[in-house]
């Protein structure tokens, strides 16, 4: 199967979460789905375009979906929750309000592409490889236990996304377990990690992140896994500083679902990325045997 | 000869005769309609002098047609039809124009509706030229009702029926009669003994003369229609003979599989395969839970009669009777069939059961209960005998934290509705709690508090100022677990502030819903349900106890969240209009009924026998009917129409391909006689 790849800012080549993308697209080598860059492809307007201009940001999102159409492909894999679920809203917005699909269109001089399907990365492991992960599996992790993170995005807005339960998802909790390793019962799978405020309000993310790090470490958790490179940049680099505000420490590995699954398919943890995370993976690492 | 019409057009005050100009009204009639010979306006034609007029006019006139152009006919057609009765001319003669809600009340000018209301006017005299007299309908009525459900609605409605000195029949689905009510601890808003009240209305129930019990039974099917519903009942099969049961406990003493989570308990106690629900249960005779039972498991597994079955058979040996068992492995379900001319419908509700929200853990948390559990905790017969403990190890909970309006008000759940009584019985629930465990400490986030009832606002302010309950206004986002306590995140939207409790109980307020049966309920009885699967009454306002199928009536929570006096107030009105129903030997049926043409012998019937009126009839009132020829052989199949069942809407009409289907007092001459009035004047 052929899928359209929209690495969005985040996690192309030389972002602050690239190790995502690579895992991402060296997973997909061995399972699939068979991956190519949409050609020309811009920013979505998750960052701040679609909180000042409703028009431009939905512009910014659909101009890559009609570019995607353009190229046939008939499903697009945006492996950042931001994006894909800018993406999706973009889509439904101009396909229920024709003024703005006129005008988007007349913005992007490309007919809108309504018709191709958006799917962040949880969805197309579970919809379409989970029996080729078992077939594949080289290493298992028994007794690993991992705090699946889904964070706010991934499920949310229910209505409009269509994914997995918004309060208690279990598509994650279903890989980790198809990859050899334990999934954890806690209680902060889809709670907000404050990625909207990680500069303008540092203290109350420091707080939230602290909480959920505190959560999945009573619930016995050896690992958290995400699929956001919001979550994991906040969970990940905020250690030091909770470990400085809180006086805790807590050295939990935060990991992209991607490089869990690589790990069990065998593959090197240094091409996966995960010697660029600030809390030492090796414990991670040294689990898949 | 021509009919001689009278037309009486009403101001209403001004409410008509503010934008219509009633006396070209009146002048245009007399003028200009065929057959109208006399022609005139009053102030209120509903009033006494009115309704004189209307009779002086008819003997004074002779007049043979009245056209009344007033308000709506839902209004007073009934009015004016009766005043015609009184001087000998057909009800059915006697026609009313709305010129109200039609023409005065929706044009500003009154040009416009004074001509709007000429034409109305002049319709309805050319509809009236063509009226038949129609003679009402009688059909005799079955002096005994029906009560589904054994609830406090179906016990009140029941008793008082009985009480009336008719037959009553109440079928209930559960092993006992009591419903929820039995299950409640104490009462808002006097806190006085649910069952203390309660059971010796049970007792009445099964002691009564009029009454026939039939408990673990449901009602298979309705037919017929008012005053004569033919009702077939299932007797499922209880294992036990209940004339020979004497109720004396042996065998569910000595029943091995103790562990079974009692549905009376709502899961929190236990109770044993053969089975009372709770000590007070009418009738004090056991079931055998066929699900549980180790004897039918292995009747079932080895594919065998349970009778054969050598498994357990404890129950069987310990019974006392002799020479013969009251107990019956072999029984089966009986079906009875029973003619009523009522029935009262009390179904109740269901309570919104906890795992339904994934933020308060889904059912994950033993100590997050419902509004139903935390009663079951508080009464004297109850899994703690009226400890408050919580759950999960047994521990007197210090803090528990009450959440109102869970499931209800949520349109994202699925019950945008109020449920009604759940401020009152968090209220409730708080000082049952700080009267058992008196350094306890309750905090209640509500929405509003509406407490609108006779000192149901004083109950619930005492619950604040003397009891010390903590209420906060917000709602809460989150309950996760913490070692052995639950956080509670929530918001006070007084404060504007963020609130986490550490509690060790959650009480949630769960929403009334409907039973998860309604539907089929509903639809076995042809009755409407709304959009959440409560019943619905006839007219919100003026006939609240009525379904939308004569003859049927709704008591309680099956018709909407109701608490307990309200309950009971609306089964004491269902009881006191199936009276009035069985009051009378025949009752009278408006004739305005279809018919379908069955003209005689060589035609038979126009009607080629499609059924697309069955199809569309909402009452069921269509039934096919065998034209045979002399030697018994059939000739066709044709449709007929069941005066009893038919409510006149006329649909089977309008759907008729063959013209066959006339609706009296809309036949198709007198609706185009109306259209061509208009269209080619």
């Amino acid at each position: 199967m052929k899928i359209g790849y929209y690495p969005g800012c985040a996690i192309t080549k030389g972002s602050s979460s690239e190790e995502y993308g690579t895992s991402v697209m060296r997973v997909s080598k061995v399972i699939g789905p068979e991956i190519e860059e949409i050609p020309d492809w811009s920013c979505c307007g998750a960052s701040s375009a679609h909180a000042t201009n409703h028009k431009l940001s939905t512009a910014l999102s659909v101009r890559n979906l009609s570019l995607a159409e353009k190229h046939e492909y008939k499903e697009i894999l945006a492996p950042c929750p931001m994006c894909s679920q800018r993406l999706i809203i973009s889509q439904k917005d101009v396909q229920e309000d024709a003024v703005l699909k006129r005008e988007v269109e007349d913005a992007i001089e490309m007919p809108c592409g309504t018709k191709v399907k958006v799917s962040n990365y949880l969805e197309i492991v579970k919809n379409y490889y989970m029996d080729e992960i078992k077939q594949k599996i080289k290493k298992t992790a028994k007794g690993f236990k991992v705090a699946c993170y889904y964070g706010c995005l991934l499920v949310r807005p229910p209505k409009v996304l269509k994914f997995d339960d918004p309060e208690d998802p279990q598509s994650m909790d279903e890989i980790v377990r198809a990859i050899g390793a334990e999934p954890i019962e806690w209680e902060f799978k889809t709670n907000c990690c404050g990625g909207g405020f990680t500069l303008s309000r540092t203290d109350v993310v420091v707080k939230l992140t602290n909480d959920i790090l505190e959560g999945a470490e009573e619930a016995g958790a050896h690992a958290i896994a995400v699929a956001c490179p919001m979550c994991h940049a906040n969970l990940d680099m905020r250690q030091k500083k909770i470990e400085k505000e809180y006086k805790r420490k807590f050295n939990i590995p935060i990991v992209y679902i991607s490089e869990l699954i690589g790990l069990a398919l065998g593959l090197g943890p240094i091409g996966l990325g995960l010697d660029k995370h600030f809390v030492d993976t090796k414990s991670v690492v040294d689990a898949y045997t | 000869m021509g009919k001689k019409i009278g037309v009486f057009v009403c101001h209403c005050g001004t409410n008509i005769s503010a934008t219509v100009d009633v006396e070209k009204v009146a002048e245009e009639a007399k003028k200009k309609y065929p057959g109208v010979s006399y022609a005139t306006t009053y102030k209120y034609m509903c009033s006494d002098p009115g309704q004189k007029l209307l009779r002086d006019k008819i003997a004074e006139e002779g007049l043979t047609g009245v056209v009344v152009a007033a308000c709506s006919p839902k209004m007073h057609e009934r009015t004016f039809r009766n005043a015609a009765v009184k001087t000998g001319l057909n009800p059915y003669q006697v026609e009313v124009s709305n010129i109200r809600e039609q023409c005065s009340w929706v044009h500003q000018d009154k040009a416009q509706g004074t001509e709007k209301s000429i034409d109305l006017v002049r319709m309805m005299t050319e509809k009236t030229r063509k009226d038949r007299s129609l003679e009402a309908i009688k059909v005799p009525v079955t002096k005994r009702a029906l009560v589904i459900g054994g609830g406090i609605a179906g016990i009140q409605a029941a008793l008082d029926i009985a009480d009336g000195g008719n037959e009553v029949i109440l079928v209930e689905k559960d092993a006992s009669i009591g419903g929820h009510m039995a299950q409640l601890s104490e009462t808002f808003p006097t806190l006085d003994c649910s069952q203390c009240i309660l059971t010796p209305r049970m007792v009445e129930v099964a002691q009564h003369d009029n009454i026939t019990l039939y408990t673990w039974s449901e009602v298979e099917s309705v037919g017929g229609y008012i005053g004569n519903f033919n009702v077939k009942i299932r007797k499922k099969a209880r294992a036990v003979d209940l004339d020979l049961c004497t109720g004396c406990s042996s065998c569910w003493q000595v029943c091995p599989s103790k562990k079974i989570k009692s549905e009376f308990d709502t899961g929190l106690g236990n109770r044993t395969a053969i089975y009372i629900p709770f000590p007070q249960a009418i009738p004090s005779k056991p079931v055998i839970d066929k699900e549980h039972c180790l004897l039918y498991r292995d009747a079932r597994k080895k594919n065998i009669p349970p009778e054969e079955s050598k498994v357990c058979r404890k129950c069987y040996d310990v019974c006392p009777i002799a020479p013969v068992k009251a107990i019956d492995y072999a029984q089966e379900d009986e079906i009875v069939e029973v003619k009523v001319g009522a029935i009262v419908v009390a179904t109740g509700y269901k309570e919104l059961p906890n795992n339904v929200y994934g933020e308060y853990g889904k059912g994950k948390y033993k100590d997050v209960i419902t509004g139903l559990q935390f009663e079951r905790l508080a009464s004297a017969s109850g899994p703690t005998e009226g400890e408050i403990r919580r759950p999960s190890d047994g521990k007197e909970p210090e803090i528990i934290v009450f959440i109102q309006c869970v499931g209800s008000r949520d349109p994202a759940k699925g019950c945008s509705y109020c449920s009604k009584t759940c401020c009152m019985y968090t209220a409730k629930h708080t000082m049952l709690y700080k009267h058992k465990v008196h350094h306890g400490h309750a905090f209640v986030f509500y929405i509003d508090i509406r407490c609108g009832g006779k000192n149901y606002e004083e109950f619930s302010l005492r619950a604040i100022e003397e009891e010390g309950a903590t209420y906060l206004r917000g709602r809460v986002s989150r309950i996760y677990k913490k070692g052995e306590k639950l956080v509670v995140l929530g918001a006070d939207t007084l404060t504007g502030s963020q609130v986490e409790i550490e509690a060790d109980m959650v009480v949630l307020a769960s929403a009334m819903k409907a039973q998860d049966d309604a539907d089929v309920v509903a639809r076995t009885l042809s009755i409407q349900y709304d959009k959440d699967r409560f019943f619905s009454e006839l007219h919100p306002k003026l006939r609240p106890v009525e379904s939308s199928n004569a003859g049927i009536f709704l008591a309680g929570a099956c018709q909407g969240p109701k608490d307990i006096p309200e309950t009971v107030a609306q089964a004491s009105g269902a009881a006191a209009k199936v009276m009035a129903l069985l009051s009378s030997d025949q009752l009278e049926r408006e004739p305005v009924i279809a018919k379908v043409d069955r003209l005689p012998p060589p035609v038979f019937s126009t009607c080629i026998g499609c059924f697309y009126c069955q199809r569309v009839c909402p009452y069921g009132a269509i039934e096919q009917e065998e034209i045979k020829a002399r030697d018994g052989s059939v000739i066709k199949t044709v449709a007929r129409v069941n005066e009893g069942l038919c409510q006149g809407c006329g649909l089977c009409a309008a759907t008729c391909r063959s013209k066959s289907v006339e609706l009296a007092g809309f036949t198709d001459e007198q609706v185009f006689a109306e259209i061509n009035s208009v269209e080619f004047n």
